[in-house]
């Protein structure tokens, strides 16, 4: 019976990754969320806007590098950060122009605009692996651990180490921060009032002399940031992969539908709902076990749900099981 | 004729395109893309039965293509006898316990009213039921994919000719979509898209992870063939004479007998492969040719009228008697089958089945963009659309490379920009694709041959 070790592996294999993952999650499904409660459709091109905005974090990161320009301890990253989102904002703003915009006029059904956007998902993984190629990249500098495993047990003369990862302090702390000056923006603010106001009734909002243009300018504007944000801090936790970005829009899109979709706060919570079943269902309890529980009762197999291969098999079902039973998502969506 | 003046056209530029690919690259190149497009036909066929005809969305369409995929291993590969001994009972009795499990849920769910306490039973059934058949199956399944793991470590199939995986490809879709459109399809339409978009998910990590049943990663090769073997073709005397007889004039001008012998050689082992994808272009043909005219006869049916009319306003179709939720059902899994006929016969044509390639760009999103591009609810349009895209999808790589070449003529070859450029020549298709799906949806948004319906 030994809890402080079962508790410390816990802490280290289950609740640190998941809280990071899910937050990087979050970004991603408040981008989604928003662009479907004001400009109404399902962005099927999250994942690569994603990669784009990574992709032009990275090429600054290269460029501060090269003049040796860094933030000493902390990854020269988060200097390339706002020039990469200057760039995604801006070619948002150019997709938006020549492309959502059209339809917009039209009020065209939501399911053309996913069409649409699919358009814009091709031609974004395009300009994506044209500029900087379909391989992995890395481009963390810096510190790399804050406490180190080993460090850790030395320190308390415990079995199990805890390690923390710099990239995950940043990424939890990023996150908060963003998540909430956000709401802040939503719920203070009069641009985010009038933001809410024409997601929840766009002629009533019409009516009482909102303007749809600069709404839409604000919506694509926190949409660059929320992007390129998660998605450089999922770069820099991991790797930067045009397809790995991809993929991740699936979860993403999890994340947003079990939040409520069009609710920015179900969204942020369906990140981590999303990242701790992940982790949850398919990691091995065995040494857990080992740890609370005499050793006569020592389990022999792995204890484990279901195999790591069904890690996205997870959130997926999590979401079939959602949209079947409670298709408005676990907090009400449809009103920013 | 005059109103199918603009078909004919189209499909005679089209024709004429894949004969240039055959006179100016080659006739193997020009035959693959060929075969490929006929697949890409039936798949957006199925898309478009689903898309054009009913207005369901249905982005799951990998889940279906991988399905039918597994059924020609299913249907082909020779049974593996010692798997079956070693753990074939335990994957038997699995079986038995899902159809248990399948058949309590029916009796709760028809014996009690539907209340709370109903829907947690039901999910504790299914959870202690999956728990239950994981225990059960596990020592069957270490066993199986044990069996010499190099070469087989799963069940195999049945060892019949493959062409039956067609048809069982449909079934295998179609009972798929039965079960998915039963859950999936009371969503809105861009609910439906993201549903079956991650319900296809599930389905290629279920087939990518299980090896007792399909190998999982490590892929099946070698699948029996429908056609002849070019290697057996290259020795049978009929072959060369046929070789020999086409090429008779190209022959005559060399006058040495032995470089005569050595040129035919390599005719026969080009003739050969050439013969080949001609047997499979027969068959894909009349797959193509036969579901094109049940789509057309079902278009202008009663039936199709009906799907057309619950497609533009389903509620004044529900209001004249029509069971819409029943007919959205049954068209789900008429266009699932159909995809699934396409899977099998992709499978069929390489001889290998390979579930980590599919991925939903190529197998779903691509698929989307023929249906659109060539024109939803138009079958002529859809199989057009399939032809155009994919055969710019291939063709995409050397006419950027092409245009590259031409616009950055004047700089030296060791300019960076220009080395950059032609090493990402491959990724142009992605751009071409994304650039022309925009263009129709702007400018023509109802696809190249657009639906006309005429009452007869």
């Amino acid at each position: 019976m030994d809890f402080v070790n079962a508790i410390i592996l816990l802490l280290n294999y289950i609740f640190i990754p998941a809280l990071t993952y899910g937050s990087q999650l979050a970004l991603g499904a408040i981008f989604v969320t928003l662009i479907y409660g004001i400009l109404r459709f399902a962005n099927f091109a999250t994942g690569d806007m994603m990669s784009f905005g990574t992709m032009m974090t990275i090429l600054f990161t290269w460029y501060f590098q090269s003049l040796g320009v860094s933030l000493g301890v902390l990854p020269t990253a988060l200097l390339a950060i706002p020039f990469g989102i200057i760039f995604m904002i801006f070619y948002m703003l150019l997709i938006d122009k020549f492309v959502f915009k059209y339809y917009r006029n039209q009020k065209s059904p939501p399911v053309q605009f996913a069409m649409v956007s699919i358009g814009v998902m091709f031609v974004t993984q395009a300009v994506v692996r044209i500029i900087i190629g379909p391989g992995d990249r890395r481009f963390f500098d810096g510190e790399k651990f804050i406490i180190k495993a080993r460090e850790f047990k030395e320190m308390t003369g415990l079995n199990e180490g805890l390690a923390l990862k710099s990239t995950q302090v940043i990424t939890i702390f990023v996150t908060i921060v963003l998540v909430s000056l956000l709401f802040w923006f939503l719920n203070r603010t009069k641009t985010g009032k009038s933001m809410k106001a024409y997601s929840d009734n766009e002629d009533l909002a019409l009516l009482s002399g909102i303007d749809p243009k600069k709404i839409v300018l604000v919506t694509w504007v926190i949409a660059g940031i929320l992007a390129t944000i998660g998605g450089a801090l999922y770069g820099l936790d991991k790797s930067f992969k045009p397809f790995t970005y991809f993929n991740n829009m699936l979860p993403i899109f999890a994340a947003a539908i079990v939040g409520g979709i069009g609710n920015p706060f179900g969204a942020f919570l369906g990140g981590y709902v999303i990242a701790f079943s992940e982790i949850l269902l398919t990691y091995a309890y065995k040494k857990f076990f080992m740890y609370i529980l005499p050793e006569s009762m020592e389990p022999s197999s792995l204890v484990q749900l279901l195999s790591t291969d069904y890690k996205f098999a997870v959130s997926f079902s999590i979401l079939v099981i959602v949209l079947i039973y409670r298709p408005s998502g676990i907090f009400k969506g449809k009103v920013l | 004729m005059r109103k199918n003046l603009n078909v004919i056209a189209a499909y005679s530029i089209m024709m004429v395109l894949i004969l240039m690919v055959g006179i100016f690259q080659s006739w193997n190149i020009a035959l693959s893309i060929f075969n490929l497009c006929l697949i890409s036909a039936v798949m957006t066929m199925g898309a478009n039965i689903q898309w054009g005809y009913a207005g369901l969305i249905n982005f799951g369409i990998m889940g279906y293509t991988a399905l039918g995929g597994l059924a020609a291993v299913l249907i082909s590969v020779d049974p593996v006898q010692e798997a079956w001994r070693a753990g074939g009972f335990d994957i038997l009795m699995s079986l038995w316990l899902i159809v248990v499990m399948v058949l309590v849920i029916r009796f709760v769910l028809k014996r009690f009213e539907k209340s709370k306490i109903r829907t947690y039973s039901i999910a504790a059934i299914i959870i202690s039921g999956i728990l239950l058949i994981r225990f059960s199956a596990e020592p069957g399944i270490e066993a199986i994919e044990a069996v010499d793991p190099a070469k087989t470590g799963f069940l195999g199939g049945f060892g019949l000719p493959i062409i039956f995986s067609w048809i069982v490809g449909a079934l295998f879709a179609g009972g798929l979509a039965f079960i998915v459109g039963k859950v999936a399809l009371g969503l809105r339409a861009d609910y439906l898209a993201i549903a079956t978009l991650l319900i296809s998910e599930i389905v290629i990590a279920i087939i990518k992870h299980e090896d007792w049943l399909t190998r999982g990663v490590k892929n099946v090769i070698g699948l029996k063939r429908p056609a002849p073997y070019e290697v057996d073709l290259q020795t049978t005397d009929w072959f060369i004479k046929l070789v020999e007889k086409f090429n008779s004039g190209k022959l005559s001008v060399i006058e040495n007998l032995a470089d005569r012998q050595a040129a035919l050689n390599q005719l026969v082992i080009e003739g050969s492969s050439v013969f080949v994808k001609l047997c499979y272009s027969g068959l894909f043909l009349v797959v193509v040719i036969i579901l094109l005219i049940l789509t057309q006869k079902a278009l202008y049916s009663p039936w199709g009228r009906m799907m057309r009319a619950i497609r533009d306003n389903e509620e004044a179709a529900n209001a004249m008697g029509k069971n819409v939720v029943k007919q959205h059902l049954l068209i789900f899994i008429l266009g699932s089958a159909i995809v699934g006929i396409a899977g099998a016969m992709l499978v069929t044509q390489d001889g290998l089945f390979t579930p980590g390639s599919y991925r939903p760009m190529r197998y779903t999103f691509l698929i989307w963009v023929m249906v659109i591009v060539g024109g939803s609810g138009n079958n002529f349009g859809a199989i057009l659309g399939g032809f155009v895209v994919w055969f710019l999808w291939i063709e995409a790589a050397p006419i950027s490379l092409f245009l590259i070449n031409f616009f950055t003529a004047g700089i030296p070859e060791t300019n960076a920009l220009k080395a950059h450029l032609i090493e990402s020549v491959p990724y142009f298709r992605f751009l071409l694709m994304g650039l022309g799906l925009l263009f129709i949806m702007r400018y023509r948004p109802k696809g190249i041959l657009p639906e006309k319906i005429e009452i007869k």
